[in-house]
Parts: structure tokens; C-alpha cells; sequence
């Protein structure tokens, strides 16, 4: 990758040239340069100053985090600049007073306007931009009847249809007929670009947006433009796939239906999803989702832009990892020693058999995977029995955009609230020892699978106690005396700390199975009645508590996370 | 936006009295009964026995239609289902892995699509909103069924009921339009 795609929030940065430009006849000022997608200042554009003005410029080829192409014409807007004196170097004033403005015209045909490109022009002292103007109005009737020549206008079997540009601005700018009688040029459709991508070209619109991201984004020179005209077609190189982590970020890219997911085709329109802040489990680097849900069942995650941590994209393969929350092996109701029971049957019995715990036999296994008051919970139970504490190491590879080597999303956390130390999962072979020694004589364990880590069946059946919470059935759960379903990240609230030591909090975006409960809910239960400290009933309450006792969480407060999250030093 | 105030005309002795009034009311008493009584020719109908013949453009119940070659119009677009005021309509999508569409062109197909008649209303903006006038409004007014269940109609039976619906074919079209374009050279008229 070219560019770092995190950028950390700094100090300030000094103040910035501003210059003074007018929209639609109303004076802003802008600063006269703009980071571009690698982060370095360029001038700012056309586009830029109109949205400091807070009009949109439609368009389609450009994207705020990509190089600027400038081909797909659509943000043509009509603009004016000072009238120069060519003696005195000076700007012509009007008999008025007011500064002479040359309109932009055609060079051959004075009386014509003539647009400019928003995306790719600069601004200049002075300059007037008229988004607003009957001609630009026209330059983008005119753009878009032309993009729409061969667009084959299957909307009620496209994918994209609902959050589609070519629909949004058809509706602003477009016109019901179209000037071209000449039958449609027909290209391919449903063509196998990758192993997760689907190519309609017919309804492509050669914005190129797909390529400069697999290019100058992912790294991997796939895609091209082959053949001439009207024939144009994105491709992969020849004998080759389109085929990175990276390639679902092209779906969200594509203005228009061109690429879609292998994954969602077809599934559900995108008007019935319910969207849902959230935050990808997958690993440590915590990127920013959006959970597309329907009644009770998750259909596609996307990311949210968040330029502290993933920038607008996610790779494919926590993209595609949300299967297993809906899933049938889920746990659905509490166990005790196998047989079903209810929460108020075991939480009772859980602190009465917890009551009888010595000091030092207890030993809590927690995961990275739980939210960061979950952790904080379950030290306050360790503090309690002086238990020895620690979490499961997950690590795999990394890649140098976005995927980072610890494969669970809250290691800070763990360390964070003192749940594991320095690294994770050091403390796992005392365990050991202390099972195979019987001084430790009871184990809770917190969404991981102990049988898995090392901890053989035959070790564990030596426990007198063995809580075990988890999401889905293990190796583990047949042998916990205690089992207590718990819930994915999609059915709860919470937050995670990610490997730079954001906090950010995610939300729920659909009901838990069966008899299920959020891990926090029933473990400030637990708490309150083992250790009679005051248990929190809501999740605000507990982070706002939690962040006035461990101090690189202070000042810290539920409501203060917004939506992106808050960087602390770890 | 001004007011305006009408005055209302005072009624006179002779209206007052309602005799006008009584009299206008029997005269129409007085066609019924002549038409009835004295010519033999009924007002009502002996329901179920007799049926009552539909109007035009009367808004029954809503069916999925096919086309001329017997194909399923429907491409599971939603938008019936996302428009219908009382949520009777339901479609399960194809999915990626689904069967394709009857029509080679059309790539999809609803996998399952359910009318529950118990809740719809017949207002008919399915067949308004529908792109591919695969849904139409029929002349059915009196369904019965034995349970809930049964009232939930499904794809099969909706299918059937709706029967044959011409139209212009334009996913036919389209394929034919591009098979044209692949003989090459292009031909020159």
C-alpha cells in the first residue's frame, strides 16, 4: 500500500492559507489546500469549496480517498474568475464597485457556457462557481443522458438498486426519454470476475473507481479497460482472477450495479436493512461496520468510514465472517451438568458454589473477544477469590493495510482491565499445572474453548467447579457444570479497544437465541451477589463506572465514544 | 387562505312543514315497490346462489401473473412487499444459489412469494408499483379458507389463480437484441 490508511488525530495543525470564493453568488472562505487521498495538501477543488458551502456536486468517478480520474464528467459546474487587467495586473471593477466576472465559455462559441470538472479544478482568489446555474443544470442533464445510452435499466433485478447513484441523480437531473433511438449495446452480464465478485457490464459506467482501488489501494494490478467505443468492459488481466482481500471494497465503491457481491446477490433489497453501528470482531485493528439486518437476521456487513482506524474499506474476510451468529450450533438455553435449566436456578447456585471457593483455587479464562466491561467484570470476580487470570492468545497472519496478527478484537482490553498480562495467554501452562496439581480446583471460562487450548477433557473432569459461557458449543461445554449461553457482538452493546488504543463502542443489531443473555448482563449479577459491589443494570453505567476506575479510561464517558470512538494511551 | 361564509337560505312555511320532503322520500319508495311488487323483477339476489357480475377495473384479489410463453413474470424485486400498506405480501429472494428465473434474461425469481389474504386490502398499489406488471388485482372479492394458514396463499397457488397476462417481453427483447449484436461484422444497413 501506498498510503498509511490510519491517521492518528494530532495536535492541531497550523492555521491554513484561506482564500475567498463565491457559490451560487454566496461568499465562503476554504483553505487553499485540501488533503488529497494520500493525506499530502493539494489545492483545494471545486468540489471541495461547494461543499464547504454545503452543496453537492453530483459525481461518480471521483471518491474522496482514491487519485482523481475526472472521466465521468458529471460534476461539470459552471464557473466565473476576475477579470484581469492586463496593464495594471489587476482585477477590473465593475462602474458598481463590485469585481468583473469573466463566465467560463466555449472558446469557439462565446455565447455558449462552459463547465469544468469540479473534482479536478483548483480554486482561485476570487473565483465564482455557480453549482446552481440553469447551464450546469443542463451540462448534467446532458451527462447523464449520455452515461444512461447503454445502461440496460434493469433496476428490479439489480442489486444496487436503492442506494444506486445512477437512480439518485436520474431522479435530480435525469429526464423520463432519452434522445437515442440506436438499439442499446449489449455487453456481458453475470460475468465471474472473482471468487467473490460479480460483473454486470452492461451496467457499468467506466468510472474506473474499482481499478484505482485494487490498483493504488489493495495493491494488486487486476483490473483494466479492454476494447474500444461503446464496447468498453472492465476486466481482470488475462488468465487471471480478481482476487485480493480487498475485493469486496469495489462493490461499495462501484455508483452503480457494475460489481456485486457473490455473497449478497440476491438476497434482500437494501431498503428493508436495518443499519447498525457496529465494530468487526475479526481482529485487533477494530475496523469501523455497518450491520445490514432484517428482522432478527444479519445480510451483509459494510464498512463505516472512520479515518482514525480502517479509513472507508474492510477486508473480505471479516466482511464475509458474520454466518456464525445466526447459525444452529448457537447455545441457546442454561445448563446445569448438562441438563437445561434457567438463569435464576444457576446464578444462585453459581454464588452459593462460588462462596465455597478458597482464595487462590480459582482460575478465569477470559477471551479478547469479550466487550471490555465484560473483562472488567470478570476481574472484579478474580480481585474477589484472588483467582489467577488470563485470556486465550488468538494470532495469525497480517497484511500491511488492514488486518492485524492478533485475530480477536479487545487484546487492550484484556490488558487494559487486568485480565492478561503483557501478552496473552502466559499465564495459561500455571493453570495447567495447577489443575494437574489440584490447587486449582475451579475454572470460569469466557467464550473459549479450553479443550482447544490445551487443557485436556480428562484435566478438566478433575474440577470440582466448571463455569463455562460461551456462544457456540465447544469441546468444552458437555463438560461444563455450568453453562451459560452468551451473546455474539451483533446481539449486544459494549466496547472494544483496539490495537492502538481506540475505544469504541458498538451496537445491537439483533435479538440473541433462545435464552441466551449479553455476557455483562448476567455477570453484574453474578458480581453483585459474590461480591455485593453495586451492580450496574445498564451498559452506560457500567462503562462510566468502569472508566473512573482503571486510569487510562478516565474522563472517559458512554455518551463521549460517539460514533468513531476516542484513542487513550495504553 | 380566506374564508369564505355562505349564508344559508331560511327554509319557508311550506318547507318547514316537511311535507316536500316526505313526499319526495315516498315517491321512491313508490318506484321500488312498483318494480318489485307490481313487475316481479327483484332488488336483491340470492347470494351464494347467484353471483353478482363484476364491474370493470373492480379491485379483487391480487394474483402473480404469466406471460405469453407461460413464464413466471415475477423477478422478486420487493417492491410490492415494500409497498403494501398492510404488510400481507412477503418474498423469500432467490438467494446466490438460487434456481434461476423461468426467463433466461431475467436472472431472478422469487423462491417463495406469499399474499396473506387476510391481511390485504385490495388498494392494489402492488400492481401500481410493480415494474414488471407481474401482479394484477382480479375479480376475486369472496376467499374462504378452514384455518390462518390456508389464507396465506404461496407462490404456486397465486400463480395459478392469476392465469396468462401478456405483455411486452422486454427481458425476451434484450436477449434477442444482443443475440443480433454478436453475429459480426455489424451489418451496415
Amino acid at each position: 500500500m501506498s498510503a498509511p490508511v490510519t491517521v492518528e488525530s494530532k495536535p492541531a495543525p497550523p492555521p491554513v492559507e484561506k482564500i475567498k470564493v463565491k457559490v451560487d453568488g454566496r461568499e465562503v472562505e476554504v483553505p487553499k489546500t485540501t488533503p488529497d487521498w494520500l493525506g499530502k495538501p493539494q489545492p483545494t477543488t471545486m468540489l471541495q469549496a461547494c461543499a464547504h458551502a454545503g452543496v453537492d456536486v453530483p459525481h461518480y468517478c471521483y471518491h474522496h480517498k482514491l487519485p482523481v480520474a475526472g472521466n465521468c464528467r458529471m460534476c461539470l459546474v459552471e464557473f466565473g474568475t476576475p477579470v484581469i487587467d492586463p496593464a495594471t495586473k489587476k482585477p477590473v471593477i465593475n462602474e458598481d464597485g463590485s469585481t468583473k466576472i469573466a463566465r467560463s465559455v466555449l472558446p469557439y462559441e462565446p455565447g455558449t457556457p462552459r463547465g469544468a470538472i469540479a473534482c479536478a479544478t483548483p480554486i482561485s482568489p476570487g473565483m465564482e462557481l455557480y453549482p446552481g446555474s440553469p447551464a450546469t443544470a443542463q451540462m448534467r442533464e446532458a451527462v447523464l443522458e449520455s452515461l444512461l445510452i447503454n445502461h440496460p435499466l434493469d433496476c428490479p433485478i439489480c442489486d444496487q438498486a436503492g442506494e444506486c447513484k445512477l437512480q439518485e441523480y436520474s431522479v435530480q437531473h435525469g429526464q423520463s426519454a432519452s434522445s437515442f433511438v440506436e438499439a442499446k449495446v449489449h455487453k456481458p452480464k453475470s460475468v465471474d470476475l472473482g471468487p467473490r465478485i460479480v460483473l454486470d457490464d452492461e451496467r457499468c459506467i467506466l468510472c474506473t473507481r474499482c481499478i484505482r482501488f485494487t490498483k493504488d489501494i489493495a495493491n494488486d494490478d487486476a483490473l483494466g479497460i479492454i476494447n474500444r467505443g461503446s464496447y468498453n468492459t472492465i476486466a481482470a488481466a488475462p488468465g487471471r482472477q480478481f482476487d485480493n482481500n480487498y475485493t469486496l471494497n469495489t462493490v461499495d465503491l462501484c455508483p452503480v450495479g457494475a460489481l456485486t457481491s457473490k455473497d449478497f446477490r440476491f438476497k434482500m433489497r437494501v431498503w428493508f436493512l436495518k443499519e447498525t453501528k457496529s465494530i468487526c470482531p475479526g481482529c485487533a485493528t477494530g475496523c469501523n461496520i455497518v450491520i445490514g439486518s432484517r428482522e432478527n437476521s444479519i445480510y451483509r456487513l459494510e464498512p463505516r468510514e472512520n479515518d482514525a482506524v480502517n479509513g472507508p474499506w474492510m477486508c473480505d474476510t471479516g466482511r464475509l465472517d458474520y454466518k456464525w451468529v445466526g447459525a444452529s450450533d448457537r447455545l441457546r438455553e442454561v445448563r446445569i451438568a448438562g441438563k437445561p435449566s434457567t438463569w435464576a436456578t444457576a446464578l444462585r447456585e453459581i454464588s452459593v458454589r462460588l462462596g465455597g471457593v478458597k482464595p487462590g483455587s480459582l482460575a478465569i479464562i477470559g477471551s479478547a473477544r469479550l466487550t471490555t466491561e465484560e473483562l472488567y467484570l470478570l476481574k472484579q470476580l478474580g480481585r474477589k477469590f484472588e483467582a489467577i487470570t488470563d485470556v486465550v492468545e488468538h494470532s495469525g497472519e497480517a497484511d500491511r493495510l488492514l488486518v492485524h496478527a492478533e485475530k480477536a478484537p479487545n487484546y487492550a482490553g484484556a490488558r487494559l482491565t487486568g485480565m492478561a498480562f503483557t501478552e496473552a495467554g502466559i499465564n495459561l501452562p500455571q493453570i495447567r499445572a495447577g489443575i494437574e496439581s489440584g490447587a486449582i480446583k475451579s475454572v470460569i471460562a469466557f467464550g473459549e474453548d479450553l479443550v482447544s487450548t490445551g487443557l485436556s477433557v480428562e484435566l478438566l473432569s478433575k474440577l470440582s467447579l466448571l463455569i463455562v459461557s460461551d456462544v457456540v458449543s465447544t469441546a468444552t461445554t458437555p463438560l461444563a457444570h455450568y453453562l451459560l449461553p452468551g451473546c455474539a457482538y451483533a446481539e449486544k452493546r459494549g466496547t472494544f479497544i483496539n490495537a492502538k488504543g481506540r475505544v469504541q463502542k458498538f451496537m445491537k443489531a439483533v435479538e440473541a437465541p433462545g435464552d441466551a443473555r449479553p455476557e455483562w448482563e448476567f455477570l453484574h449479577e453474578l458480581v453483585h451477589q459474590v461480591t455485593g459491589s453495586n451492580g450496574y443494570s445498564t451498559i452506560e453505567g457500567l462503562f462510566n463506572s468502569m472508566a473512573k476506575e482503571l486510569p487510562p479510561l478516565s474522563g472517559l464517558e458512554w455518551s463521549r465514544l460517539g460514533d468513531t470512538g476516542v484513542t487513550i494511551t495504553l | 387562505m380566506s374564508t369564505k361564509i355562505v349564508d344559508r337560505k331560511p327554509l319557508s312555511f311550506f318547507e318547514n312543514s316537511y311535507l316536500p320532503t316526505l313526499v319526495s322520500g315516498l315517491k321512491v319508495t313508490w318506484k321500488h315497490f312498483k318494480k318489485s311488487a307490481i313487475q316481479g323483477k327483484p332488488l336483491t339476489m340470492e347470494y351464494p346462489e347467484q353471483k353478482w357480475v363484476v364491474p370493470q377495473g373492480y379491485r379483487g384479489a391480487p394474483y402473480l401473473v404469466k406471460d405469453q410463453d407461460n413464464n413466471t413474470k415475477c423477478v422478486s424485486c420487493q417492491l410490492c412487499e415494500f409497498v403494501c400498506p398492510p404488510k400481507a405480501i412477503r418474498i423469500t429472494p432467490p438467494g446466490p444459489n438460487g434456481a434461476p428465473a423461468d426467463r433466461k434474461n431475467a436472472e431472478k425469481s422469487p423462491a417463495e412469494f406469499e399474499i396473506n389474504m387476510l391481511r390485504c386490502i385490495f388498494c392494489g398499489l402492488c400492481q401500481e408499483v410493480c415494474p414488471e406488471e407481474a401482479i394484477f388485482l382480479q375479480k376475486d372479492y369472496s376467499l374462504t379458507g378452514e384455518s390462518r394458514e390456508e389464507m396465506v396463499y404461496g407462490k404456486a397457488r397465486l400463480l395459478q389463480l392469476g392465469g396468462i397476462h401478456g405483455g411486452i417481453q422486454k427481458w425476451k427483447h434484450k436477449l434477442e437484441e444482443a443475440k443480433e449484436q454478436e453475429v459480426f461484422p455489424v451489418h451496415a444497413e
